[in-house]
């Protein structure tokens, strides 16, 4: 064990209190970072090696010597008798998505290669100003369009920690990767269909996706503007909690920043499940997916590990005095699937038409005389498959003739997702629950390249997640045991608008009552060869 | 399996409004996984919905209580300007330069 192993909350103590230098800390990671990524995502690879392929390549960008330099700020304040911050001299990554001033910012695309931002997203610089130590910039699938984080433009794409045959989910592996093999104690990283939590659950750590308007998008290169959520990756619930304390509040550079006061996470930790209402619904206990060949939707039961892990989990909860509550219907669940494929390749495509090679990022190497074709050269080159999929298809679906049909319906299911929603937490209604408890992800982490090409398949890997971006409310997953082939099993917490503080104290919960439990003590394979 | 919507037809006018070159085999690849999401979007047709029921553009509400007030309606210079265009792919005495526009004479 080293300080790559510490979480951050004993991390900032040991900074604070000036046990522990921050230089020290950061060499520790720095060190686990060299161990166990293996070299960084770049455009032109080359062969992936059999080395490659041991390793987990997280990493974009290693931003080590202003690490250095910001590391050693942080003991000076120490050293002057100031209070670094909540987070002095914790070491985090950002997913590539986020812009940082000085440094790339690629959104792991071809068209951004070069891209430096001239300015700091706000979630970042908030982390920053807190005390943390940004160690570089970490893997995603292209402009986060992905679940599997294998559409990234730099290769060696990341590689799951505890089976690097496997994919780290997606799209923020890179950030899940990270986290779990000690390479920062944080990770921020962004969810707009299941995008932190599918990777947490696959990567075996805490992902939360805060409610629409928690978290400032100022600096995120932009998805599906309605359903974009900056939000925290950690290894333990204290760690998130402490995270999207610093990440949330009110911002003047995003008004749809709302302007609810950020309770005191930490202290919502300590309160325990003892008479809360958690519910389970067997919506989420079966896939609804759609099959090519005769054009309906087909239902099958996930997999006996995740349906055993999630009633352990709940098991735990009533033992701390929750109420489980069975059978709560959610009827439109299997519906968000084919109703992301709508709201989200609209807002897309329309986020994507900035990229023209005018103003900044990639320009075609082409000598072409007409503006139009250099639009066309441009795009053509720089994009990967995933953003072209998602352009035409936001363009199709949003066509006059066509956008009653496909966006408007799909505007009106989002509603009916949402009064699932409010409808089970309604205090006044019939089942006034606390948290909806369900699977993460209807699978654990599939082989690489096993789903990749199928873009449909790959999309209803979020069906358990995707309902909450639509309904804009905040999601939390956390490592739930294993399955037979030593794979993490994630565990999700759905609450109404702002209940982070209230999903966090059920996670916390299961946490502390599972300690010592056998599963618990694991480590990646790849920190335990090569850590 | 349907007949495909996204013929070759349609799909190279989403390609001219999308203002991407793509190769032949490129463009069959997207073409048939754009037909593949079409009849799994198609589903949505078979929902029941309400008259009622109207479109939700975003999921959480924005009464005012919980919503920012506007900024002062004041120009401010910002500090970045060199930062951005250094950006610029190709620039000249702080000008970005691009290829000509192409001009059509209307009839």
């Amino acid at each position: 064990m080293t300080y790559a192993d510490t979480s951050a909350h004993e991390i900032a103590d040991l900074v604070r209190s000036g046990k522990t230098s921050a230089l020290e800390i950061l060499e520790s990671h720095l060190e686990r970072v060299k161990a166990v990524d293996g070299r960084p995502g770049v455009l032109e690879p080359g062969p992936i090696t059999a080395e490659d392929k041991e390793k987990v390549h997280a990493f974009i960008t290693l931003t080590a010597e202003t690490a250095r330099a910001r590391a050693k700020e942080i003991d000076q304040l120490v050293a002057d008798g100031e209070d670094p911050g909540p987070l002095a001299g914790v070491p985090f990554t950002a997913k590539d998505i986020y812009t940082v001033k000085g440094v790339p910012s690629t959104a792991a695309s071809k068209i951004l290669s070069n891209y430096r931002a001239p300015y700091t997203a706000t979630a970042v610089q908030r982390v920053i100003d807190a005390g943390g130590v940004l160690l570089g910039k970490v893997s995603l699938d292209e402009f986060t369009y992905g679940s599997s984080s294998e559409s990234a433009a730099f290769k060696p794409a990341p590689r799951n920690p505890w089976d690097t045959s496997k994919v780290t989910g997606g799209s923020s592996g890179g950030s899940a990767a990270a986290v779990a093999v000690g390479a920062g104690a944080l990770s921020l990283g962004t969810d707009t269909g299941g995008s932190i939590r599918h990777p947490a659950s696959f990567c075996g750590t805490v992902g939360l996706k805060p409610t629409y308007g928690r978290v400032s998008r100022y600096g995120l290169i932009a998805f599906g503007s309605s359903l974009d959520c900056p939000g925290p990756l950690a290894r333990n619930v204290t760690d998130a909690a402490l995270l999207l304390q610093t990440m949330a509040g009110p911002d003047r550079h995003d008004n749809t920043a709302a302007t609810v006061p950020v309770p005191n996470y930490l202290a919502e930790l300590e309160k325990g499940v003892k008479g809360m209402r958690i519910g389970l619904s067997p919506d989420f206990f079966r896939v609804t997916y759609f099959d090519a060949e005769t054009g309906e939707l087909q239902e099958r039961a996930i997999p006996e590990e995740i349906e055993a892990a999630i009633h352990s989990v709940a098991g735990y909860l009533a033992q701390q005095g929750a109420d489980i509550v069975t059978d709560v219907p959610m009827p439109h669940t299997k519906y968000g699937i084919p109703t992301y494929f709508v709201i989200s390749r609209v807002e897309a495509s329309s986020n994507l038409l900035r990229f023209d090679g005018v103003k900044y990022g990639y320009r075609t190497q082409q000598s072409l005389a007409d503006l139009r074709e250099m639009y066309r050269h441009t795009r053509g080159e720089g994009f990967g498959e995933q953003p072209k999929l998602r352009i035409l298809m936001g363009i199709y679906v949003s066509a006059a003739q066509f956008q009653k049909q496909y966006y408007q319906l799909a505007l009106r299911a989002r509603a009916l997702m949402r009064q699932d929603f409010e409808t089970i937490f309604d205090p006044a209604g019939d089942y006034k629950l606390d948290a909806l408890l369900t699977p993460t992800v209807p699978s654990t982490a599939f082989p690489i390249g096993g789903v990749y090409g199928d873009t449909v398949l790959m999309q209803y890997s979020d069906q358990f997640t995707v309902t909450t971006n639509h309904a804009g409310i905040p999601g939390l997953s956390v490592p739930a045991g294993f399955d037979e082939n030593n794979l993490p099993i994630g565990a999700q917490l759905l609450g109404p608008d702002f209940s982070e503080g209230r999903l966090l104290r059920i996670a916390c919960a299961y946490e502390r009552v599972t300690a010592d439990e056998p599963w618990r003590a694991k480590r990646p394979p790849v920190v335990e060869k090569f850590g | 399996m349907t007949e495909e919507k996204i013929t070759p037809q349609v799909f190279q006018r989403l390609v001219d409004l999308a203002a991407l070159e793509l190769d032949p085999k490129e463009a069959e690849y997207l073409r048939q996984e754009l037909n593949n999401q079409l009849v799994s979007i198609e589903i949505l047709e078979s929902i029941p919905i309400d008259a009622e029921v109207e479109a939700a553009a975003h999921g959480v509400p924005y009464p005012p209580e919980r919503s920012p007030a506007f900024r002062d309606d004041e120009a401010l210079t910002d500090p970045h300007r060199a930062d951005i265009l250094a950006q610029a792919p190709e620039l000249e005495d702080g000008y970005i330069v691009v290829p000509d526009i192409a001009q059509e004479e209307l009839e």
